[in-house]
């Protein structure tokens, strides 16, 4: 066993101890019928040969490639203080800080981290911490039923899919989940469709516990949140808004609109790609719902001799404490992602942070522009701030010939949403800080040529561009 | 409020300085957002700290430091298995292709990382006995969502809409019953039996067309293995019932016990426990789950899928309809399964065997040494975690169990898990790990032996511990009762953007 430190004479000397003859005794208590009829695995690896293998495994994956890829994930520049930091044992080997006497460096990492959320949500209750953003949106769906007692939530489909599947998912145990339809044309395209929620939320007889919606939305567009947050307050119902923290460094956050609780991917703070997680759901909510609020809080107080010092606090929400009356099953959280979190955020600063997503504004700005001259417009007409949707007529076909010249161009979104007739001929893109000229140029050019080439193929662009 | 004590950390608001920090990425055009209508714009800045690299990265080192962690010494947390966690797989995670990787990248420049999940899901079918695994969860509790919503799919797929209920034994975690609640279902706590085993009669009688489930943990948040398990499964089965295995305790059974084969219906694997990746101060974790052909329809969505010509790929988004659907963004807690597929190579099935083996021999030997000094309530062998008690030693001298644990700290250990599980009067549940050497093992024990004899020699000296902390025992009423739950007061001290 690569990691055991015991030698055949420390074994020997455990097993005279107990009063054994061999470990095979202490495993009598599996009833013979029971027992594991074997275990094939591979054979065990030298940590060299192990190493070579996961590099070569590592190299398969393609991450050369220019990529103007988002949709709920996002590059960006994290400085190297960021993970040098999260290496040190004294982090990532401890666990949840049960004993607060030797976890003050945790439990104040965390009061921080709530403390840094709270001023980018503009809500003051910041729960530490949820899966992703798509959990978080799920138990901030939980919280608007428990707290007004309803049992029907609406989500704006312009919500990432992934977090209106999540939604469904966590609501299959008896609550029930409708879906806001978005705008079908005109300036407002791709937004939240306020009359139909109007409409929605006016049935008598289904009350609504919360109304979702996000800033930006999954399209990358602006939304009327403090209209949709008005229409929820007017029918009794909470407003959940689903946000990109880098955004709230410019956009206005939450908690001035209205929004009862924020729900969002922390991941562009400082958390790399990597396929998917861990990453870090953000969940803040107003003061008023701190008795709904799952997952973990800690609390500033004072130790028996009048020092400042931080402790896990209104304990009595959690499932080790209450059971099946909890508000959630929730225990082990993304602990590490949120004080990686907490690190960029101290490091990058306010006015870099503003940088950071006005850099992207920019450059999405050159890469509609672009875009625009190789031929592919824009899907919607509404105000975006770094990621928008283009049409590209045979956008998947387009998108794997742009993948096999280097580029990963977005999203083609008939993957994401292959219901949706409107979404088959367009590819959701974005652009970052990191986001270069360069790759701009290389896109729109590459882009270009393949549309200048299914145009000589079909004839004229009217029939290319529906 | 402000800081007290040496070696505490003021907080990042209080080292703030207007000005502090630049120089990380270029600054924007000035007209970057002008094109952004200005009602969505934020009209006050986030009042964040401004602060330079050097004392952030002083700001926590420093409070790295307040830490106790694995890295630094003996955590017999139990039923957390705080096992050592391997550097190569902390290397191997942040390696650039796998750290690199978008999760909605296409499948073609996915090839490494979907190979590497779908090996990752075979190796726990063949340790776990089940027919197929998927990794979407992304912690223990989540995997029991999705094994419990699996089996109302289940249910329901047969027209049996009837069954309300989840049995769980008194013993078991909490996320059990606060699992069974999210899923809709009622929980029926079910007494155990004096061997700490579940009760077999209680049951039997518990046992009915209202089941739905049956929350087992094997062997059990007490340490012993379910002796009647065999007995128990039959009838669960018998009852239209399922059977999910909380697989928190896997440590002590590998390659000794399978789930699967001997009929659970399903079980989440916690990695952060048995395959050693990080807990992270509380996470992340990752919690794949095990099904055998009953759930199989059922398992969450996407797949990773092999095709015939040795590629991989995800399931699109509408390819199976019997699923109970997404448990959260995207594949999963792919850098924490970097991790744990490194473990699972770097051991083989008989470096597996030996680690269980190694955990049940040094959590028997500890249990052997304070034989005496604590009470053992349960008298057989146990599995890689005991419970000991100071019910008699409380009786004797007014020490309790908090009182010890907060003393170990002291004696430069981290207390082991304190008042749980639930049925025990004043129990540790101590779980030393196979990592730990013999040497560590007897100092623990010599600590604890020491704790006893100065709980009746000089009591006050355990009751004030712990004595050598940056900070001693918390004020947690007063923190509850007025939350203070995060910084104010840093608003409007902004510098202007520098343009």
């Amino acid at each position: 066993m690569p990691y055991g430190p015991h030698t055949p004479g420390d074994r020997d000397r455990m097993l005279a101890a107990i009063g054994i003859g061999s470990v095979d005794e202490l495993f009598a208590d599996i009833p013979e019928r029971l027992r594991a009829s074997g275990l094939d695995l591979p054979p065990p690896e030298p940590e060299l040969t192990l190493a070579n293998r996961l590099q070569e495994l590592a190299a398969r994956n393609r991450t050369d490639v220019s990529s103007f890829i988002g949709a709920g994930v996002y590059r960006h520049w994290s400085p190297p203080a960021v993970d040098q930091l999260l290496l040190r044992g004294e982090w990532y080997t401890a666990y949840t800080p049960y004993q607060p006497e030797v976890s003050q460096g945790t439990l104040q990492s965390i009061y921080e981290y709530e403390s840094l959320i709270a001023e980018l949500v503009g809500l003051d209750v910041v729960s530490a911490s949820h899966y992703d953003g798509a959990t978080a949106t799920a138990e901030a769906g939980l919280m608007t039923c428990r707290a007004t007692r309803r049992e029907r939530v609406l989500v704006s489909r312009a919500v990432h899919p992934h977090y209106r599947q999540t939604l469904a998912t966590y609501f299959a145990g008896g609550l029930e989940l409708d879906e806001i339809p978005m705008v079908a044309d005109g300036p407002s395209a791709g937004t939240t469709d306020l009359d139909a929620l109007g409409t929605m939320l006016a049935d008598p007889g289904r009350p609504v516990a919360g109304v979702i919606a996000g800033q930006p939305n999954f399209y990358g567009l602006l939304e009327p949140m403090a209209a949709i947050g008005e229409l929820a307050h007017a029918a009794g119902a909470l407003f959940v808004a689903v946000v990109e923290p880098v955004s709230l460094a410019v956009l206005e956050p939450p908690g001035a609109y209205g929004a009862d609780i924020a729900a969002g991917e922390g991941q562009p703070l400082g958390i790399p790609p990597q396929y998917g997680g861990p990453y870090l759901g953000i969940l803040a909510s107003t003061d008023a719902l701190v008795r709904q609020i799952p997952g973990r809080l800690v609390g500033m107080t004072t130790d028996v001799d009048g020092k400042r010092a931080f402790v896990m606090t209104m304990r009595a929400r959690e499932q080790d404490i209450r059971r099946d009356k909890a508000a959630s099953n929730i225990c082990t959280n993304q602990a590490l992602l949120a004080l990686a979190a907490s690190i960029y955020l101290a490091v990058i600063g306010p006015h870099g942070l503003r940088d950071v997503a006005a850099s992207g504004a920019a450059r999405a700005s050159e890469l509609e522009a672009a875009l625009a001259a190789a031929g592919a417009r824009r899907l919607h007409p509404g105000p975006y701030l770094n990621e928008f949707a283009v049409v590209v007529p045979d956008a998947r076909v387009v998108h794997r010939r742009l993948l096999q010249r280097g580029i990963l161009a977005g999203l083609a979104l008939a993957d994401i949403e292959p219901g949706d007739a409107a979404l088959a001929d367009a590819l959701l893109v974005c652009a970052t800080e990191v986001t270069t000229s360069d790759e701009i140029a290389q896109f729109a050019a590459a882009l270009g040529e393949e549309l200048g080439e299914r145009m000589d193929r079909v004839g004229t662009v009217a029939e290319v561009l529906p | 409020m402000s800081v007290t004590g040496p070696r505490l950390e003021p907080t990042l608001f209080e080292r703030s300085s207007p000005g502090r920090g630049d120089g990380k990425i270029p600054h924007p055009p000035k007209d970057a957002l002008e094109r952004i209508p200005a009602e969505a714009l934020r009209t006050t800045p986030a009042a964040l700290p401004e602060l330079n690299e050097p004392e952030v990265v002083r700001h926590y080192v420093n409070l790295s430091q307040l830490n106790f962690a694995v890295d630094t010494g003996f955590y017999p947390l139990g039923s957390c298995t705080m096992k050592f966690n391997p550097k190569l797989n902390e290397w191997a995670a942040r390696l650039p292709g796998f750290a690199g990787l978008h999760p909605l990248a296409p499948d073609e420049a996915a090839q490494g990382t979907l190979q590497l999940l779908w090996e990752l899901e075979e190796a726990l079918a063949e340790i776990s006995g089940m027919t197929a695994v998927t990794l979407q969860p992304a912690a223990g509790a989540q995997g029991e969502l999705t094994g419990i919503l699996m089996i109302r799919a289940y249910h329901r797929s047969r027209g049996d809409t009837e069954r309300s209920e989840v049995l769980v034994p008194d013993s078991s975690h909490g996320t059990n019953p606060a699992t069974a609640s999210m899923a809709g279902y009622r929980t029926v706590t079910i007494p155990s039996a004096p061997d700490g085993g579940v009760d077999v009669d209680a049951f039997r009688a518990a046992l009915g067309p209202r089941t739905a489930a049956v929350m087992i943990t094997n062997p059990s948040t007490l340490g012993l293995f379910e002796r009647h398990i065999g007995e128990l499964l039959d009838a669960v089965h018998e009852a239209g019932a399922l059977a999910y295995m909380d697989g928190a305790n896997l440590n002590a059974i590998l390659g000794r016990f399978k789930p699967g084969e001997a009929g659970f219906d399903v079980m989440h694997f916690n990695v952060h426990k048995t395959f050693s990746t990080p807990h992270g101060g509380g996470g992340p974790g990752a919690g794949p789950v095990g099904v055998g052909e009953a759930l199989l329809p059922f398992l969450p969505h996407p797949r990773v899928l092999r095709e015939d010509d040795g590629t991989y790929r995800l399931e699109t988004e509408d390819e199976r309809p019997t699923s109970i659907g997404r448990l959260r963004s995207f594949v999963g807690n792919t850098g924490v399964l970097v991790r744990a597929y490194a473990y699972i190579r770097a051991h083989g099935a008989a470096g597996l065997r030996e680690v269980s083996d190694d955990a049940v021999l040094a959590a028997n030997y500890l249990k052997s040494r304070l034989a005496g000094s604590y009470d053992l309530p349960y008298d057989r062998p146990c599995k890689h975690e005991f419970v000991a008690s100071a019910h008699t030693l409380k009786k004797q001298t007014g020490v309790r169990t908090l009182d010890i644990a907060k003393r170990l700290i002291d004696y430069g250990f981290h207390p082991p898990t304190i008042y749980f599980p639930l049925i025990v009067d004043e129990g540790m549940l101590i779980e030393p790990t196979e990592t730990e050497s013999l040497e560590t093992l007897d100092a623990f024990a010599d600590a604890l032996i020491a704790i006893a004899d100065e709980a009746r020699s000089t009591p006050a000296l355990v009751k004030e511990a712990p004595h050598t902390t940056p900070v001693r025992r918390l004020d947690e009423a007063t923190a509850a009762r007025h939350p203070n739950l995060r910084w104010k007061g840093m608003t409007g001290r902004l510098m202007p953007c520098p343009d």
